[in-house]
């Protein structure tokens, strides 16, 4: 029936504006994805060249250059090289090793102090000396606003007379610190969400409080706190500033380990992207796998 | 009418909402114990840090080789304190224990740091010499008064801050971009969200040492095929624009998710009536769109700018602040009067300054923006 009135003439003009609108938006996705993703492509794939082919500007494999290994090889990953032994790629396994955990367990802490925050805020009245709930609050979120610059040279002098400097705890407890405010504000949202009748119900039913918040909360709140864990993760994975000043062999993180190169080599891009590619693959997995909970703890707090 | 409402809502959030009926016997005998349990491990903390100290200046002998087991004496304490609440308090105090061990985390790694951070930035402190740390009043504040670096540095700020508009308005566009008609919407949803996954670290290699290199990377080739000979940081401005670009780069997909976020949760039959009322696109969006999106927007902006304010990585591993300092950032700068200089006080007291003015702007913005955002901060 449609197809009767939009051969109509005076359809006409409709239909070329549609199709317009239609070219417009399509060609700015794609210009923008273009730029996301070149910076990521041209990494990945100067990975794999040589010196004449990153001087002749040749980009696409296979047809304007063939893939080497030699980048790869620098940090230990080829198929020559990987089943002998390689001192670059441990040095590379450590710092990625010193990575993992620490964010891992930053990331933890702080969901595990967070959340129970969040809940205690969102729950209960405190009365903390002139403190009330919304000052306790406005406490916790106010550290977002601390730059680490202030924080970075007492903890180094204090590091240092704790024998904490070029350790993993000393970055965790600094990580925690630095997301905590981040997982209160997005964990808060989450509770709010949750209605209270639940634990009323609870309550009634025998359970102390923190049994009705671990049994019947969590498990309820579970993906928002995945969600604040994943973007915990991802701000520790990629943290410098505080590594780079307060470690300087044993715990140093990839971030790290990547920025000390940028220097010394100059002009050896095919080792660079390496590194750089094998820094932020995790994370690019974790983007494609996982986007639905960053973009849920982004969201959290924007929105009522 | 309006005043109603507010005390309204501060009511609803300061009020009980968990209610839970209480009642607890708790014996004298348990009350001691518990009040017992926190002085005791307060008192053998102290001590042990007294010891500790009078080690360290040597009036006693023997002592500890670093200040690790007054930590754990420390920590102790604090787990003392949070059993204390149940003990003593019973069922309120199962509710404290909620905030307390994250109120005495940040407590003990922020307050005691700014307060020994207040210390040193009125001290001569430098790493290098063998003397540690000695008072020398306002010669820093002297100091940082003539030092135009500084000045500069919190010059470029503004800049930075600045250049949030643009990323708003491109991240709004993707936003709506991205809420319109669409075929593989989630597709193009993960590529905008990839630059914001990279470490800052890692762009100031992939984009700012490679993509712009001067001889062999992609854009200089590509200006100059266009006829311009690349330069990017060469001069001041050009060389700021592109440390804004790159960390624009990074966030812009922060701002457009909390953004697109907003929109998605926009009531739709509003914006269909205004287009059977006959507005045009972009008649809909000025009329309607922007104005329900304010709270979102601003919310973005504020939580950007904060982020802003700590920009310092890629500035760091791209130009290290230079060409003359024109694209040095608060914080990059004192890291660099640490790591070349080791001047501990001085940077100590150019931070605190930061955090000072930090704290007035964003009460201010705060002030002023506060009717337009969702809820306060």
């Amino acid at each position: 029936m449609s197809a009767i009135f939009k051969d109509h003439d005076s359809d006409k003009p409709v239909k070329r504006k549609w199709w317009t609108s239609r070219v417009a938006i399509y060609t700015a996705l794609f210009l923008w994805a273009v730029i996301c993703l070149f910076p990521i492509y041209w990494t990945f794939t100067t990975s794999f060249k040589l010196a004449p082919d990153v001087m002749r500007g040749n980009m696409v494999p296979w047809w304007d250059f063939t893939p080497r290994w030699k980048g790869w090889e620098s940090i230990g990953f080829s198929p020559r090289l990987i089943g002998e032994v390689s001192t670059v790629r441990d040095e590379f396994l450590k710092r990625f090793w010193n990575s993992t955990v620490i964010s891992l367990t930053a990331s933890f802490l702080a969901v595990v102090l967070g959340s129970l925050a969040a809940y205690g805020l969102s729950r209960f009245n405190y009365r903390f000396g002139f403190m009330k709930n919304s000052d306790i609050s406005f406490f916790f979120l106010s550290q977002m606003i601390l730059p680490p610059v202030v924080l970075a040279l007492p903890f180094l002098v204090l590091y240092k007379s704790l024998a904490l400097l070029d350790t993993r705890v000393g970055l965790i407890l600094l990580y925690t610190l630095m997301v905590l405010p981040i997982v209160i504000w997005i964990m808060r949202d989450q509770f709010q969400g949750i209605p209270i009748e639940l634990e009323e119900a609870a309550l009634v039913d025998g359970l102390g409080i923190w049994g009705a918040f671990l049994q019947i909360v969590v498990p309820i709140a579970l993906p928002g706190m995945v969600a604040a864990f994943i973007l915990s993760l991802v701000l520790c994975w990629n943290e410098y500033f505080f590594a780079a000043l307060l470690t300087a062999t044993n715990s140093t993180t990839l971030p790290v380990m990547v920025a000390s190169q940028t220097g010394s080599q100059g002009i050896n891009w095919w080792s660079m992207a390496a590194l750089s590619s094998a820094a932020i693959l995790p994370l690019i997995v974790v983007a494609i796998f996982l986007e639905k909970y960053i973009i849920k703890g982004m969201a959290a707090g924007a929105v009522k | 009418m309006l005043a109603e409402s507010a005390t309204h809502q501060t009511m609803m959030i300061e009020g009980d909402l968990l209610h839970t009926v209480t009642a607890d016997n708790i014996s004298d005998k348990r009350k001691r114990f518990g009040k017992l349990l926190v002085w005791g491990t307060a008192l053998f903390g102290l001590s042990l840090a007294l010891w500790q100290f009078a080690f360290e200046t040597g009036r006693v002998a023997n002592g500890f080789d670093n200040w690790r087991p007054v930590l754990y004496a420390y920590m102790l304490w604090a787990t003392a304190l949070c059993a204390a609440q149940v003990i003593v308090n019973g069922e309120k105090g199962k509710r404290t224990l909620f905030v307390l061990p994250a109120a005495l985390f940040v407590i003990s790694l922020v307050v005691f740091p700014l307060l020994f951070a207040l210390y040193i930035s009125f001290t001569d402190w430098n790493l290098a010499s063998p003397n540690g740390p000695q008072p020398n009043g306002l010669a820093n504040v002297r100091e940082m008064w003539n030092d135009e670096f500084y000045w500069n540095a919190l010059k470029n700020m503004v800049f930075y801050v600045l250049a949030v508009s643009v990323e708003y308005i491109i991240a709004f566009g993707l936003a709506l971009l991205l809420n319109s008609q669409i075929r593989a919407r989630k597709f193009f949803r993960v590529v905008f969200l990839l630059p914001l996954m990279l470490s800052p670290v890692a762009v100031s290699w992939m984009i700012g040492k490679s993509m712009l290199e001067v001889r062999f990377g992609p854009i200089s080739r590509l200006l100059r095929e266009i006829g311009i000979e690349p330069s990017f940081f060469g001069s001041a401005e050009v060389a700021r624009f592109m440390i804004m670009a790159m960390d624009a780069w990074t966030f812009i997909p922060f701002m457009m998710i909390m953004l697109l976020a907003g929109l998605q949760a926009l009531p739709q039959e509003v914006i269909e009536a205004s287009k059977v009322d006959g507005a045009t696109g972009w008649q809909s969006f000025k009329e309607v769109i922007f104005p329900l999106m304010l709270p979102v927007s601003v919310t973005a902006i504020v939580i950007r700018i904060i982020f802003k304010l700590k920009l310092a990585d890629i500035i760091i591993n791209v130009t290290s602040g230079g060409p003359g300092g024109a694209t040095d950032s608060v914080t990059s700068f004192i890291f660099r009067e640490y790591r070349d200089r080791s001047n501990v006080g001085y940077g100590t007291l150019l931070a605190i300054v930061y955090l000072i003015l930090i704290i007035i702007f964003v009460t201010v913005l705060l002030k002023v923006v506060s009717r337009w955002m969702e809820r306060p901060a």
